[in-house]
């Protein structure tokens, strides 16, 4: 079979398959994010924090001295002294936190203070305990807050209350992060493989060379469209596969609307791309315009946190640009569980706004 | 298909400038069937601009270029189908290979693997169809190149220095493979090249270029016959200081002396006429020379005289 169509876009595939580094980067790298965040976010088993501790020397504090003797004591490997306490506090549903209580002179623990190694100093006097934090730190004011009571035995969870931990699908890091990662997916794997392809093939003059040819220009566009949608949608089963056994994570909608979406995030950034790479053949001109276009939108719309946490006067800024809305809707149709009816204007939104760039683009694309 | 006439292509005082150079300016030229035509001039001559107006892939600011009578703004499809190209140093995918290199442009001419197999064969390929193009050396890529050209079995063949930069034994290959082509196919051939000897060899027809212009034009023989003919004393003096007076010797017709190297260059009319009596002259004058040397002019020698450039100096 010699059709120009499917000789295009053999060799994109080809081009693709044959350079390891391009399939590390977007096949296993998304995956080994996923785990790594995944796991990070989900299954805190505990975390340390370590407390700069002063003593008074003999006889002490009798609450911490409770405290201490129901801590495993910390030794140092040459000297055989006691350097400071091991102690787990909390349980399963409230997270467990384990405490690492360093005893240090008070010179050492303002040193240990002002090097970010510790939030919290507690001196001991022989009828009292001082903390001193920071209470504009959120990390200090929790210290304190749970080490307080434990140290002078006081309750911290109110009685009555009942504690449900969060681990229903849909609710953990796991659910909000997949979603997000396959929306990133499709808008690097379209903008770095055809932006830079074209530009690649510009400087090379194969461009040039290719349309002195009586290539039709529609399938030389064509096959770069469908051989990137191909690799996104073998990127994002990868992802999502991994996902649901690993994490058990399942799509709540409609699987038509996440596709519908999938597609017009490709068309989206399709059309981005060609804008992108109409003119120019140098490949470094090219690179600073990729990342001037992916970087905000890596960073603003919401793909690892949510965009709320920034001002908001930028919000709605934020919930235009592209990747905002693609992410926000697949993370609807994964989370909230929306159908096709919900997508359809963003879905519309998406698909004109890549054929209208495209249609620009194509329009001032230089090919010789 | 139309009617073609004698003239295969023709070039009608065509100009194209950019910014404020004139890259071509008002060049007229015909190519026949089967001839082979060199464009030559130094780096900036205009010969790229004017092969790539040739190719479609540029437009004339002014004037017509006609390929087997048609013209690039109605006929383009059938144009690519007639002409094969070779841009100046195309890079092709480095990870694709000879074949399937060819395998894609023949897909674009509906060409099946057999013609890419005779292509391996008719540029030597044959040992490299499974290397990727990144691998091949200079030679090997610019066969590449040259089979892509050939893959639709083009009627006009345009060749963007076809051998700049190979060594003269991958220079002489692609020699070999155009002669060939030219005696078993009949192809019209436009070439450009800063290599005198390559259009001496090669075409029938020679354009010499500067700064845009036809400077001269004709056979070889046409080109160092005539106002143009002549014959050339060289030689380097012991002592560059010492410049005798050589315009009383018989036939002489310019003397050039090149301050760098200390270099003489007598243009005469004939060797056997001028050189007894040159020798005589330097043995009376008591001047001795370093090396000499008697040659026909070539095309380098016209393009100083017409100039006072040489090739290598670029503009």
């Amino acid at each position: 079979m010699n059709h120009p169509l499917y000789q295009l876009i053999l060799i994109r595939f080809k081009d693709f398959l044959r350079e390891p580094g391009v399939v590390f980067w977007s096949v296993i790298f998304p995956i080994a994010m996923a785990w790594v965040l995944g796991v990070a976010f989900s299954n805190k088993a505990e975390t340390v924090q370590t407390i700069a501790l002063v003593r008074n020397g003999s006889p002490g504090n009798p609450q911490l001295n409770d405290f201490l003797a129901g801590s495993q004591p910390l030794y140092d490997s040459l000297t055989g002294n006691i350097t400071g306490y091991r102690k787990e506090l909390g349980d399963q549903k409230t997270g467990r936190q384990v405490y690492r209580l360093i005893t240090v002179n008070r010179d050492s623990a303002i040193l240990m203070v002002k090097r970010g190694q510790t939030s919290l100093m507690i001196t001991e006097k022989a009828d009292s305990l001082h903390y001193y934090f920071d209470p504009a730190t959120a990390e200090a004011r929790l210290n304190y807050l749970i080490l307080s009571p434990a140290i002078e035995k006081e309750q911290y969870v109110f009685k009555g209350a009942e504690i449900k931990p969060l681990t229903t699908v849909g609710t953990r890091y796991i659910d909000y992060l997949v979603p997000g990662l396959i929306a990133i997916g499709i808008m690097n794997s379209i903008l770095w493989g055809i932006s830079y392809t074209f530009i690649d093939m510009r400087s090379r003059k194969l461009l040039r060379r290719m349309v002195a040819t009586p290539m039709k220009k529609s399938y030389f566009l064509v096959s770069h469209f469908v051989s990137r949608l191909c690799l996104t949608i073998i990127e994002a089963l990868i992802l999502l596969v991994f996902s649901r056994f690993y994490f058990n994570l399942a799509i709540q909608g409609s699987l038509v609307a996440f596709i519908m979406m999938f597609l017009a995030g490709n068309i989206c950034f399709m059309g981005i791309a060609v804008l992108i790479s109409s003119r120019t053949a140098n490949s470094n001109i090219g690179n600073g315009l990729i990342n001037f276009v992916s970087m905000p939108m890596t960073i603003l719309s919401g793909i690892f946190f949510s965009y709320h946490n920034f001002p908001d006067v930028v919000i709605p800024f934020i919930q235009k640009l592209p990747l905002t809305i693609l992410t926000d809707n697949i993370r609807g149709i994964f989370i909230e569980g929306i159908g096709i009816k919900e997508i359809i204007p963003e879905f519309m939104v998406l698909s004109g706004f890549g054929l209208l760039l495209s249609f620009i683009g194509l329009r001032i694309f230089k090919w010789y | 298909m139309k009617q073609a006439s004698e003239n295969i292509v023709e070039i009608k005082n065509v100009s194209k400038s950019f910014k404020n150079v004139h890259a071509v300016n008002d060049i007229s030229l015909t190519v026949k069937k089967g001839e082979y035509l060199a464009l030559l001039g130094p780096n900036g001559a205009g010969k790229t601009t004017l092969v790539e107006m040739i190719e479609g892939l540029q437009h004339p600011d002014s004037g017509e270029i006609l390929l087997l009578n048609s013209h690039w703004g109605r006929h383009k499809d059938f144009l690519h189908r007639a002409i094969g190209i070779s841009l100046q140093e195309t890079r092709f995918i480095d990870k694709l290979t000879v074949k399937e290199t060819l395998m894609l442009f023949a897909s674009f001419y509906s060409e099946s693997s057999k013609r890419v197999d005779e292509i391996v064969e008719l540029t030597g390929l044959q040992e490299k169809t499974r290397s990727y193009t990144v691998n091949l050396s200079g030679g090997q890529r610019q066969r590449l190149a040259l089979g892509i050209a050939l893959i639709n079995k083009p009627g006009i063949l345009l060749l963007d220095e076809p051998t700049t930069g190979l060594d003269p034994a991958s220079r002489r290959e692609i020699w070999r493979i155009l002669l060939d082509l030219k005696e078993r196919e009949k192809t019209t051939m436009i070439l450009t090249t800063h290599y005198m000897e390559e259009a001496s060899y090669l075409c029938d027809k020679i354009v010499i270029m500067h700064k845009g212009r036809i400077l001269a034009r004709g056979k070889l023989h046409e080109l160092l016959s005539g106002n143009n003919s002549g014959e050339i004393i060289e030689f380097f003096p012991d002592n560059p200081e010492q410049k005798p007076d050589f315009s009383c010797l018989p036939g002489i017709r310019n003397i050039e002396w090149d301050e760098q190297s200390g270099k003489c260059k007598l243009i005469i009319n004939e060797i056997v006429e001028t050189l007894p009596v040159f020798m005589k002259h330097t043995h009376a004058l008591g001047y001795t020379l370093k090396s000499l040397e008697c040659r026909k002019m070539t095309l380098e020698d016209l393009f100083v005289e017409m100039t006072g450039r040489t090739f290598s100096e670029n503009e």
